[in-house]
């Protein structure tokens, strides 16, 4: 017993000074504005108050919670729907689809979101190809609104949604379909009773990693909106760097980290964690 | 479940994937309520064959009959076959009687009408306790159970198996497959089994199909292919056996003798068969069971003397293996009760046998 813990404790000596270093640099900072937001401009809960007093605060919240819900939706939906045909494919091919999904994380989101933007401005190629086909007489309003903002974090999101799905769907022991079809099932018999409930865990795996990760986008919205729609991480930023309101905006992200943190603690109680960040696939 | 099996044939069929023939104009008929099994060595089609009559894989040429209606094209989900995978799957997201209700649900059967059947089909597997438990809470035996109670469930034409048994340890093996002789016998179906397990084979079928590199071998009743293989990989596939090379000599109606070496061997056949041409090589299969060791007075039709080299203890038998100067090494089994000898390595020994005791089988084409 006691040479047991010796060992324990010997272990954890080891990440010690990793431990140290996040405290002085992550965990200290964390605190400090957490502080802040209790203190500035003068000691107290106001800061908070604001959530339910303030219709601006409380509209950015509102609009951020849409349009993670929107994109998180949409994410799985395409992420779903990639990730299955990936998850289907002979294994030559399986690699190329590999390779297709995850060329965009290694493109600069800054670069992501401004050719977004030439592509859906007013004179960019889908309102000029739909003016010249004649679909549409005057140019649609595509970006600088929250449809803007949701196709690029949409397309930012996709490869999140597809890798968690894909782990759990190649997990699926393919003699299951076979084995359902043999016994009398249609394939959308053997899709909805078969392959849906075993790769829900990646479905819900991939929905929480999108969702906590689409809260703190800044970038994107920052470019996609205009400055018109704002979201949590960009209203922050206007309050601490353009407004010098560092109670208001570090009660914000007091507010975004414990969102992020509830989120994962009800979602642990369903899927493996693990799953989400990866070392569980 | 008394609705009688169906039979099944398959006429000249053929898979092949690019220039590799995996299945070879393979044509056999299965009559109902038979319990067929197809044998062979790994990579010898068996799986193939199996996936072409459940609707899996399209076969490149011939046809599947299902009582003389040709289902070469039908998808498997309307074939209605119950199918045992090798390694079960079940689906590890529904519990055991979930499972077996699949094929039910499937077919849209009412709930009063289903949950009888499935109760049914556990009881007749013997996992009423286990309904509510999910697959991964069972032992292997159970789990084969319960994929056996599903694909039994909804009365199918014919049960496919594909190696049932062998994730199984030795002995839990052996009682499944008394259980699933007694299984087959109740329910009156047509049985189609694939093993590479020859004792599974012998003991399981009515009729055996051994197969090697695509190709039908031989088939027949378990005793005719075990007493009379036609060539030798049958013969030393099915149980195991000596080779004795020799040429014939004389030629009698109902016998005839060759020489292997020095040593000249006596060998029965029908009185009918053809004469062999003297001079002629031929090889013979002898089973180690039907070799006798002789005691000095004794005679037999074959004799060989010959020194004992190694030999193991097997509980109910001695395997001995002598060395002899005209056939080689002839592997002998003896019962250990009442054994003539304690066997000793370095003894000489002086074996026999009947002339017919052994078969003229062919050498294999490749
Ligand atoms: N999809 C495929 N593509 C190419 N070759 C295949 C394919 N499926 C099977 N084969 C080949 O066909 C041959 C027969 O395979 P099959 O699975 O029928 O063997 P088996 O007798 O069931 O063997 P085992 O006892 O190992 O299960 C093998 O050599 C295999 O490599
Ligand atoms: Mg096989």
């Amino acid at each position: 017993m006691a040479a047991a813990a010796q060992r324990q404790t010997g272990w954890w000596l080891l990440i010690l000074p990793a431990f140290l270093l996040m405290t002085a640099f992550y965990v200290a900072p964390i605190l400090q504005v957490l502080t802040i937001s209790f203190t500035e401009p003068q000691p107290g809960l106001q800061n908070y108050e604001r959530l339910f007093t303030s219709e601006s605060v409380q509209r950015v919240i509102w609009t951020t919670l849409r349009i993670c819900t929107i994109t998180t939706a949409l994410a799985l939906l395409l992420g779903y729907a990639l990730a299955y045909r990936i998850a289907l494919a002979e294994d030559r091919v399986r690699r190329w689809w590999i390779l297709a999904v995850l060329v965009p994380l290694w493109i600069s989101v800054l670069v992501r979101a401004f050719a977004w933007v030439t592509l859906l401005r007013r004179q960019g190629l889908v309102n000029q190809t739909l003016m010249e086909t004649g679909i549409i007489a005057e140019p649609l309003q595509l970006v600088w609104n929250e449809f803007g903002i949701v196709v690029g974090m949409v397309h930012y999101m996709v490869p999140y949604a597809v890798l968690p799905m894909l782990a759990s769907m190649r997990e699926i022991d393919p003699r299951l379909l076979a084995a359902a079809r043999g016994l009398g099932a249609s394939r959308f018999t053997v899709f909805s009773r078969i392959f849906l409930p075993l790769s829900a865990p990646g479905l819900i795996a991939a929905g929480v990693l999108v969702f906590i990760f689409s809260l703190g986008f800044y970038i994107t919205p920052a470019i996609l909106g205009g400055g018109k729609t704002l979201m949590v991480a960009e209203w922050i930023s206007l309050q601490i760097l353009d407004l010098i309101r560092w109670g208001l905006g570090t009660m914000m992200a007091t507010v975004l980290v414990v969102a992020i943190l509830t989120t994962l603690a009800i979602f642990s109680r369903v899927v493996d964690l693990r799953r989400v960040f990866g070392s569980g696939a | 479940m008394s609705a009688a099996g169906h039979a099944l044939a398959l006429q000249g069929l053929s898979k092949r994937y690019g220039s590799f023939t995996a299945v070879d104009d393979v044509s056999l008929r299965i009559e109902r309520g038979q319990f067929l099994t197809l044998l062979g060595p790994s990579g010898s089609g068996k799986t193939t064959i199996l996936m072409c009559i459940a609707g899996f894989v399209a076969p490149t040429a011939g046809a599947v009959l299902l009582d003389n209606r040709d289902i070469t094209a039908l998808p498997p989900e309307k074939r209605d076959f119950g199918m045992v995978f090798q390694g079960y799957a079940l689906f590890p997201h529904m519990s055991v009687a979930e499972n077996v209700a699949f094929p039910l649900r499937v077919r849209r059967m009412g709930a009063a009408e289903r949950e009888a059947k499935v109760r049914a089909a556990l009881d007749l597997v013997q996992l009423e306790r286990f309904a509510d438990r999910r697959p991964s809470q069972l032992s292997g035996g159970q789990q084969q159970r319960v994929a056996l109670a599903r694909a039994l469930v909804f009365d199918p034409a014919l049960l496919l198996l594909d190696e049932p048994l062998s994730a199984l340890d030795k002995k839990l093996r052996a009682e499944l497959q008394d259980e699933l002789k007694a299984l087959h016998r109740r329910v009156g179906r047509t049985f189609v089994n694939v093993t590479h397990d020859q004792e599974e084979a012998l003991s399981l079928s009515d009729r055996v199909a051994i197969l090697n590199h695509g190709k039908l071998v031989q088939e027949g009743a378990p005793a005719a292919l075990y007493e009379a293989p036609r060539t030798r990989f049958v013969a030393d596939f099915l149980g195991k056996s000596n080779f004795l090379h020799g040429t014939v000599r004389e030629a009698h109606p109902g016998a005839f003798a060759i020489a292997a070496g020095g040593t000249r061997l006596v060998q029965a056949v029908d009185r009918d068969a053809p004469r062999p041409a003297l001079s002629m090589p031929v090889l013979l299969s002898l089973r180690p069971e039907k070799i006798a060791l002789l005691a000095e007075e004794d005679t037999a039709d074959n004799t060989v003397e010959g020194r004992i080299v190694t030999w193991s203890y097997l509980g109910a038998g001695f395997a001995i293996s002598v060395a002899t100067e005209d056939l080689g090494l002839l592997r002998v089994t003896l019962p250990s009760w009442g054994a003539p000898i304690a066997p000793a390595e370095g003894m000489p020994v002086r074996l026999g046998w009947s002339a017919a005791a052994s078969v003229p089988v062919a050498e294999d084409a490749d």
